[in-house]
């Protein structure tokens, strides 16, 4: 199968005089319909990563390939950038305009679409999302979670291929991280669309296809979530957490109980404490 | 004392005055204020001040809401007044002590100035109460449009004044919040005198640059994930169309602004 986002021995820095880089040597492959993590610390190149599948990045050395399209070509940055839409980490810094739809339907006006096929467009995926009845509200009557399902919302109607998400909930509280993720999760599963996701919480990345973990600026694992929880102390080696059920069935397994390694939520936990007793 | 500030903010509704076209309601408010200037008798402010009470009753804007938009140009006005009453001079006089002397023209003087300038804040507040900041530069870029002709930098314009409009809430917020912040640490913004108190803002207002320039930064990077690239083959969720209410508003505020006319060159 053809990768719908190919990173190629990539290298990113900020500043071409200096020799720390953000990103470097990153090779990785995103196919079509997956939903797949990108966990790390602060500083470890993850948000990088994402502004560089984009075009809002150009890699300093390699190549990277969205749905075809050359990210360093200029003449597709927006055909890239249609396919491959962006949710950042801070709700009120996306939005534009001070009317709900309004904002939805600002990427659709960029793009040139007939006026009577962005209404269309934007009231579905308003409806897609759950915030129908906030069509007429200005985003500053909203909370963290609405406003960031009104910017997913926002990215989703440009029907794109492709959504990265750079720790889209690192600034919510817990009701509204759930609301977002579960938004997130169903465009993966209902739309088919490839996801992205930046993230620092374990619980999150958990729910992915497949995770990356990156520090440095270099990958240093991929895999299933259970493939990459299992190495548990790999992860706090790099500063990172494992789910806390992760975390638990570790410390039992060090007592000597015989618990299996791959447990990654608590209903895991519970029934495999459960089979032990 | 920031969440006084309402000019600016939009009052979102549903009425006959919130659905007139922007670019109406522009242009009449740039008449009502040309009518603000050109009355000059009890009946001119009268006639005036019923026109915008009619409005703002139509548009269900609650009168206290309009009202606190005055509170920060109430200075100002008392700052006009004392310059007029003071500074100008009639024929009759009605009072006076010492240096001061008062003549009756130059009280009248005063009352019209601040009078105008409660018309003026009024007016305009009415407008952007009664319309969507994306209307209204939605508007104004239409109007502009010819200019683009010469080059003017029409569509670059009306975003950075929707942008503003859209930041001066969340900036407000964040203003408070930083206060607050450094209040907590022992900051004091409300003794001294006007320098030590002009002093007391940095703490206030460095920090508030600095997340300014950061939302900035991100926002622009967030409206070209978006496909921004100004003002090349871009559309329009809403397009304006001229509607009967429109042109009923129109012949509406020609005859107030003939009746102003007549008012000026008889009273």
């Amino acid at each position: 199968m053809e990768a719908i986002i190919r990173l190629n021995e990539i290298d990113y820095n900020y500043d071409t005089s200096q020799e720390s880089v953000a990103v470097s040597s990153v090779s990785l492959d995103i196919y079509e319909g997956e939903f797949i993590a990108v966990l790390g610390h602060n500083g470890s190149g993850k948000s990088t990563l994402a502004k560089l599948m984009n075009a809002l990045y150009i890699p300093t050395k390699g190549k990277v390939t969205v749905c075809g399209y050359d990210t360093s070509d200029d003449d597709s940055v927006f055909d890239i950038r249609q396919r491959c839409g962006m949710v950042f980490q801070n709700p009120d810094n996306q939005m534009v305009a001070t009317i709900v739809e309004e904002d939805i339907a600002f990427g659709l006006e960029n793009l040139g679409i007939e006026p009577l096929e962005i209404r269309k467009r934007v009231d579905s995926v308003l409806d897609a999302v759950r915030m129908g009845k906030f069509s007429d509200t200005s985003p500053n009557m909203l909370s963290g979670g609405q406003k960031q399902r009104i910017a997913i919302a926002g990215v989703l109607a440009m029907q794109p291929k492709i959504i990265v998400l750079d720790e889209p909930t690192a600034m919510l509280d817990p009701v509204g991280r759930v609301e977002v993720i579960e938004t997130v999760k169903k465009m993966n599963e209902q739309l088919g669309i490839t996801i992205v996701l930046i993230t620092h919480f374990m619980e999150e990345a958990a729910l992915a296809d497949r995770i990356v973990v990156m520090d440095e600026g270099r990958i240093v694992n991929i895999g299933t979530p259970r493939e990459v929880f299992s190495k548990v102390d790999e992860l706090k080696s790099i500063g990172l957490d494992v789910p806390m059920a992760t975390e638990l069935a570790h410390e039992i397994r060090s007592l000597g109980f015989d618990l299996p390694k791959d447990i990654i939520n608590d209903e895991e936990l519970v029934e495999a404490v459960c089979r032990l007793l | 004392m920031l969440g006084d500030i309402t000019i600016g903010q939009f009052f979102p509704g549903d009425t006959v005055v919130h659905r007139v076209d922007p670019r109406v309601k522009l242009v009449l408010t740039v008449l009502y204020i040309i009518a603000v200037f050109m009355v000059r008798s009890v009946v001119g402010y009268g006639l005036l001040l019923l026109c915008v009470l009619a409005i703002a009753r139509m548009s269900k804007v609650p009168f206290k809401y309009i009202m606190k938009g005055l509170k920060p140009i109430l200075f100002i006005c008392i700052f006009t007044f004392t310059l007029n009453i003071f500074f100008t001079k009639g024929e009759n006089l009605i009072f006076e002590w010492k240096f001061i002397k008062i003549y009756k023209e130059s009280l009248i003087n005063a009352v019209y100035f601040a009078l105008r300038l409660v018309f003026l804040v009024i007016g305009t507040s009415l407008l952007t109460l009664t319309t969507s900041p994306m209307a209204l530069t939605d508007g104004l870029e239409r109007l502009l449009k010819p200019l683009k002709k010469i080059k003017f930098p029409v569509h670059e314009l009306s975003m950075m004044m929707s942008i503003a409009l859209r930041f001066i809430p969340t900036l407000l917020e964040e203003t408070d919040k930083i206060m607050k912040a450094q209040i907590a640490r022992g900051a004091d913004f409300e003794s001294g005198n006007i320098f030590e108190r002009a002093k007391a803002m940095i703490p206030l207002l460095v920090p508030l640059f600095v997340s300014a320039f950061r939302r900035a930064d991100e926002l622009a990077m967030a409206m070209e994930s978006r496909c921004y690239r100004g003002d090349v083959n871009r559309t329009r969720m809403k397009t304006l169309k001229m509607e009967k209410r429109d042109y009923t508003a129109i012949a509406l505020s020609f005859v107030v602004l003939a009746l102003v006319i007549v008012e000026r060159s008889v009273l």
